[in-house]
């Protein structure tokens, strides 16, 4: 029986070298960084929904100035990742509509210049002294009932942004590992995990409810997230594509390593140290716990990303 | 007009004169293809086999690379070419990602995508693709599948049964078959794939994608100023030619 095996056996004996990882850790970083910029959107505007903005120290500057910082990272890394980086601005001039990259890129261009006019106006209504004779400054601070008004625009706008990647995932016909209904729902709880981690570290002023809302939001988010990589892991829903893929995280080495070091880091330790601190708060566990959740996240990306990669496809 | 491409496995026998041809027709540069034969190897000593598959674009009706180019560098042609305009090209490789087949390269000289054309160019004047005129067993057929009379279609006609497409789970609708496959030669899957392990070379992956002299500072000033044009010895110098990808190396 062994021998009729070893009979079938088939060995590439001759052949060209095969692309490695294409999309490497530029992409991770990418992914990473829109879920921050996002995420702090969707999760601050979930506090000013449920708290009054007195509760939320600085809120109205700080949260477009996190996003802003992070979605500028994510198109830098996204620009870098490119062969021909200055062609970029084919995507506005000559726009495919089918590819999900060209409708991300629009919606993502959009999303930061309305964040850019939010952080402004935030800024400069929070800081009066600053810049009092600068035009620009002045302009910002007459507009300032703009916020308001593109605020909920700017919350609904998040939610596509956070996706779209999912949908470039989805038109990656070649991996199948990314060809789940799960990576949209794994997206947007990405952009919850680290928003809530993110302003976590910014929300020592809040009132006490405003944070045992964060720390919800960061173990619901958690869990979910959790529970679905864990599906992915040990059950086969998947077909024989993603199966051989999912085998570089299963036969162990480094993938492995890093693949449960993010459940850890990302994960377990957030969500135990969450549902801690909605009993009893500890500002350094918290702060901990959304550090942890950061990298994990990044650690889990990573993985998601490159394994695919490495499928012979061909 | 649909043209496809059908490959008589039975008939190929791997003397790579498609490859080279396509090679010197295309300008295709050292370390790229876009037509590759591979070899394979079935059984045990002393009852093994060895096949021979020629690999190249499918030319799908669906073709996931063209719906996911955000620039449309990949298009159709109005005879079923999935053809390539590598000055609108951003360098993305989103297309790397989408296409089933990994036929997609990223030239190491433009640093844009690149693929096999079915050679439109010479179809355009009337001529055949390089790799049909080189081949020596007329294992290559090329033609408008869409006319019942052309060669290709009666090929089809005369083998029905055994035409096959790789990975039809796809819904990419290849317009390029294959005659006298198995699943061990069209299936990835069902093969090894052993790092260091060749008959006249290492089985292995490319450490740089594009051009590995390239670096993210030159992405932006090359095109205004130019930069080092690539010779042979910048392939030969490479810096993994012989080592497995660290990462990519299974």
């Amino acid at each position: 029986m062994e021998h009729a095996i070893e009979a079938t056996k088939a060995v590439v004996t001759l052949d060209v070298a095969l692309p490695g990882i294409i999309w490497g850790w530029m992409i991770t970083l990418n992914m990473w960084a829109k879920s921050i910029g996002t995420g702090v959107i969707l999760v601050g505007a979930f506090l000013l929904y449920r708290h009054k903005r007195e509760e939320l120290s600085g809120i109205r500057w700080k949260m477009p100035l996190i996003s802003f910082i992070f979605l500028n990272i994510f198109l830098l890394f996204t620009l870098l990742d490119l062969h021909q980086p200055l062609r970029m601005v084919n995507i506005f001039l000559h726009p495919h509509w089918t590819s999900a990259i060209t409708v991300g890129a629009w919606m993502a261009s959009l999303f930061t210049l309305l964040i850019t006019i939010m952080m402004l106006i935030g800024f400069f209504d929070a800081h009066p002294d600053v810049r009092k004779h600068c035009p620009l400054a002045n302009t910002c601070r007459k507009m300032s009932g703009f916020y308001e008004a593109v605020f909920p625009f700017v919350v609904f706008l998040a939610i596509p942004v956070t996706l779209y990647t999912a949908i470039i995932m989805a038109e990656s016909s070649a991996r199948e590992l990314w060809q789940a209904p799960a990576e949209l729902i794994q997206m947007l709880l990405a952009a919850f995990m680290v928003g809530s981690a993110t302003l976590i570290l910014i929300s020592n002023n809040w009132s006490k409810s405003a944070k045992q809302d964060l720390a919800l939001v960061l173990a619901i988010s958690v869990f979910l997230s959790f529970t679905m990589y864990m599906g992915e892991y040990f059950f086969s829903f998947k077909s024989a594509e993603a199966e051989a893929t999912l085998e570089f995280v299963h036969k162990g080495g480094a993938y492995n390593v890093e693949f449960w070091s993010a459940m850890v880091l990302g994960y377990i330790i957030p969500f135990f140290i969450a549902i801690g601190n909605l009993k009893k708060e500890n500002r350094t566990l918290i702060k901990f716990a959304a550090l942890t959740a950061l990298i994990g996240l990044y650690l889990a990306k990573d993985v998601w990303l490159k394994i695919p990669q490495m499928l012979s496809l061909s | 007009m649909k043209l496809g491409f059908l490959v008589d496995l039975n008939l190929c026998m791997g003397c790579k004169g498609c490859e080279v041809a396509c090679k010197v027709e295309n300008e295709v540069p050292l370390s790229s293809w876009r037509l590759r034969v591979k070899y394979i190897d079935i059984g045990t000593f002393p009852d093994t086999s060895r096949s021979f598959t020629p690999l190249r674009c499918n030319h799908c009706e669906n073709a996931p690379c063209e719906r996911i180019c955000p620039v449309s560098a990949l298009h159709y042609l109005e005879n079923g070419i999935v053809n390539v305009d590598s000055s609108r090209c951003i360098g993305c490789a989103g297309c790397m990602m989408a296409c089933p087949y990994g036929a997609i390269y990223m030239d190491p000289e433009s640093n844009t995508a690149d693929k096999c054309t079915y050679c439109a160019h010479r179809v355009e004047s009337g001529m055949m693709p390089a790799c049909v005129v080189a081949c020596p067993v007329e294992a290559n057929i090329f033609g408008d599948v869409e006319d019942e009379t052309s060669h290709i279609s009666r090929y089809i006609m005369a083998h029905q049964g055994s035409v096959q497409v790789r990975k039809p789970e796809k819904n990419t609708n290849p317009k390029h078959y294959y005659v006298g496959g198995g699943n061990q030669t069209l299936n990835p899957l069902a093969h090894e794939r052993i790092e260091g392990y060749g008959l006249f070379n290492n089985v292995t992956h490319l450490k740089e994608i594009g051009d590995p002299h390239h670096s993210i500072l030159d992405r932006f000033t090359a095109p205004i100023f130019g930069h080092e044009h690539l010779d042979n010895k910048s392939f030969i110098d490479m810096p993994n030619s012989n080592e497995s990808h660290e990462e990519g190396g299974h």
